[in-house]
């Protein structure tokens, strides 16, 4: 039944958003996605739409609904820029969220607006201290 | 999983074998347009009297109920259906009256409804009913477009409904379908509406405010004179949902609050077999201003006491069903209201809040509290929202993982995962119709799944164990739902299940 083997993992070469987003930056692009937390407490998805390429995300606000067995969950971005790529395939089926959260489920790729505000992000040691100090908000 | 009736179907096999004809047949043909003949039979599954009965008295047996046990889901209102109730709705003169019975012999049914107007009215503290909306979410429709007409007659087009971060789902998708747009207002410190983000977000472009009081964490909304006169001041409405009328029922009334439109589930409040999807029923009680708009038929009574029922109100929005409403929920709803009085009602209220307490109270217990503490506040209402964050953190154990573990305990269990604000939410309201034994072995089961969380929680993560199929696959079940039968498929699945 279940999709999400995944591990509780944070790779160290992400940047974390608090609201449980991350972000993979190379070469003034970024690749989104939402992390382990967020996709476990979600629960198993079952609709996932992808955003249309060229939307324009601002850091911080949502540009994507996730939908699972408990709630429909909007998805934060970490960062503002362009949408250059999405990933199309998690339309049909969205199950690599929950198994691969930041690998073949990573959500769209972006040109970013402004590489200064990595800044407001975490690294992976104080996104783990986050969730561990219960300060977590769901997902 | 036993077989089907499509299954258990043998041709030419009969319940029922009617006598000779008396008359002469007719072919079908002479009556009905050819466009709307059937040209085969329908693929209706053929069976014994007896394999129909057993059938579904299995069926029924795999079920829980609530004339089995405790149904404690919040913000359900899962209290005791009186046998009174279904007696009197039975009556010959209730059960089988025709909803196109000329209403001049019809007038016993007609008086119920508008002494059960009258009575609502009355609970509501305000003084126009419409019994027609068919479930809490119809009356929460039936309150928006009616807001929606109200501003529209003053010229005014207002397209956003504010709603609280507490609020239950409906609301905004009523906000949706009435064709307009639900704005969130976040909740403070203390689970309440928080009145700086109301006042910054209020305009005049708000048609209403949509508010449940108690909220859904159980918790009484102590600024809401504040609120009523913010949303006043901008001329937007304020709309009661009644989900949990139940906390407050004879003690305290909407329309003293400050509220125009309040809808009532008396499906919830006022008994009535439900949870299966059975007849809902969510009347609306508003204010003189709001009146005009009412939904038609409005029962009447005349000079001479004579009940009828009034279609022509020109400004009223119209119609939101046939006919007059579940009539049935009436006689329930009326019955309860006769039986309990004014003073039976307000004990209502207070013992579904002590009740509540007293289960909070026990599961305040430092066992149940590490691992489940309640988020918001010391007390509650009728209803309380416990948290298993800590016990997700510390024990890597879900509140659904729990939930299911209860199943196992014999228990129902609460709702969970909602409101969506708590994290791992858990939220229970045992109502007042359940003894303190009852509650004591609710309380019991949650404590004793709480200390297998700690000595042995895969128990917990592979639950339930006990029941008549185990942990159900959700997430299939939304991806690729199975809406008909069909032979083919069913014997697919049959087979891949036995693959798998």
């Amino acid at each position: 039944m279940s999709d999400s083997a995944a591990a509780e993992h944070y790779p160290d070469d992400l940047l974390y958003h608090p609201e449980h987003d991350w972000a993979r930056i190379e070469d003034g692009e970024a690749t989104l996605g939402i992390t382990w937390y967020a996709q476990d407490t979600l629960g198993e998805v079952v609709f996932y739409e992808p955003p249309a390429l060229g939307t324009q995300l601002r850091q911080g606000e949502m540009y994507a609904e996730i939908e699972s067995v408990k709630a429909v969950a909007e998805v934060l971005a970490p960062l503002s820029g362009e949408i250059i790529a999405v990933n199309e395939t998690l339309g049909q089926d969205p199950g690599p969220i929950n198994a691969d959260p930041y690998g073949a489920g990573w959500l769209v790729r972006i040109r970013l607006a402004d590489e200064g505000e990595r800044e407001a992000l975490m690294d992976a040691e104080s996104y783990r201290a986050l969730l561990a100090g219960g300060g977590a908000s769901s997902a | 999983m036993s077989a089907t009736v499509f299954e258990r179907s043998r041709p030419g096999r009969r319940a029922f074998s009617p006598p000779p004809l008396e008359v002469p047949p007719v072919d079908p043909a002479q009556l009905i347009e050819d466009r709307l003949l059937r040209r085969a039979p329908p693929a209706l599954p053929e069976l014994s009297e007896p394999q129909i009965v057993r059938h579904y008295v299995r069926l029924s047996k795999l079920n829980y109920d609530l004339d089995s046990g405790i149904y404690p889901l919040g913000s359900c209102t899962m209290k005791h259906n009186p046998r009174l109730h279904e007696r009197l709705a039975a009556l010959p003169g209730n059960a089988r009256l025709h909803p196109l019975q000329d209403a001049r012999r019809a007038q016993g049914a007609l008086e119920l409804m508008w002494r059960l107007e009258r009575a609502l009215a009355e609970i509501a503290g305000l003084p126009h009913v419409s019994l027609q909306p068919s479930a809490g979410s119809q009356g929460e429709l039936a309150g928006v477009l009616l807001s929606r007409a109200y501003h529209a007659e003053r010229g005014q087009e207002r397209p956003l409904v504010l709603i609280p971060e507490a609020a239950h789902g409906t609301n905004p998708a009523t906000v949706a379908m009435a064709g307009l747009r639900p704005l969130t207002i976040k909740s403070d410190a203390e689970g309440m509406v928080d009145v700086a983000d109301l006042e910054a977000k209020v305009s005049e472009q708000v048609a209403c405010l949509m508010l449940t009081n108690p909220n859904t964490l159980g918790i009484f909304e102590r600024r809401i004179a504040q609120i009523a006169e913010i949303i006043h001041g901008v001329g937007a409405i304020l709309y009661y949902d009644g989900a949990n009328l139940n906390a407050i029922l004879g003690h305290a009334r909407p329309g003293d609050m400050g509220f125009d439109i309040v809808h009532f589930n008396l499906h919830k409040t006022f008994t009535q077999p439900h949870g299966g999807g059975g007849p809902g029923s969510g009347p609306i009680a508003v204010s003189e201003r709001i009146e005009p708009y009412l939904m038609v038929p409005r029962v009447t009574r005349g000079e001479d006491g004579a009940f009828a029922l009034d279609y022509d109100q020109p400004r009223s929005i119209g119609r939101l069903r046939s006919f007059h409403g579940n009539y049935g929920t009436f006689v329930r709803a009326y019955a309860y209201i006769c039986s309990l009085g004014a003073a039976g009602l307000k004990d209502v209220a207070e013992a579904a809040v002590l009740n509540a307490n007293y289960l909070l109270a026990r599961l305040s217990d430092a066992r149940v509290a590490q691992l489940l503490p309640l988020a918001y506040g010391k007390l509650c209402m009728h209803e309380l929202v416990l948290s298993g964050a800590p016990l997700r953190r510390e024990l890597k154990v879900k509140t659904l993982d729990l939930a299911k573990r209860l199943l196992d305990h014999g228990v129902h269990p609460p709702t969970i995962y909602f409101p969506l604000l708590v994290e791992e939410a858990l939220m229970t309201a045992p109502t007042e119709t359940e003894t303190k034994e009852t509650i004591d072995e609710l309380a019991d089961a949650i404590i004793a799944v709480l200390d297998e969380a700690r000595s042995e929680p895969e128990l917990l993560r592979s639950a339930p164990h006990t029941t008549p199929v185990g942990r159900l696959d959700e997430a299939r079940a939304v991806r690729e739902p199975v809406l008909r039968y069909r032979p083919e498929q069913s014997a697919a699945q049959a087979q891949r299940a036995a693959d798998g």
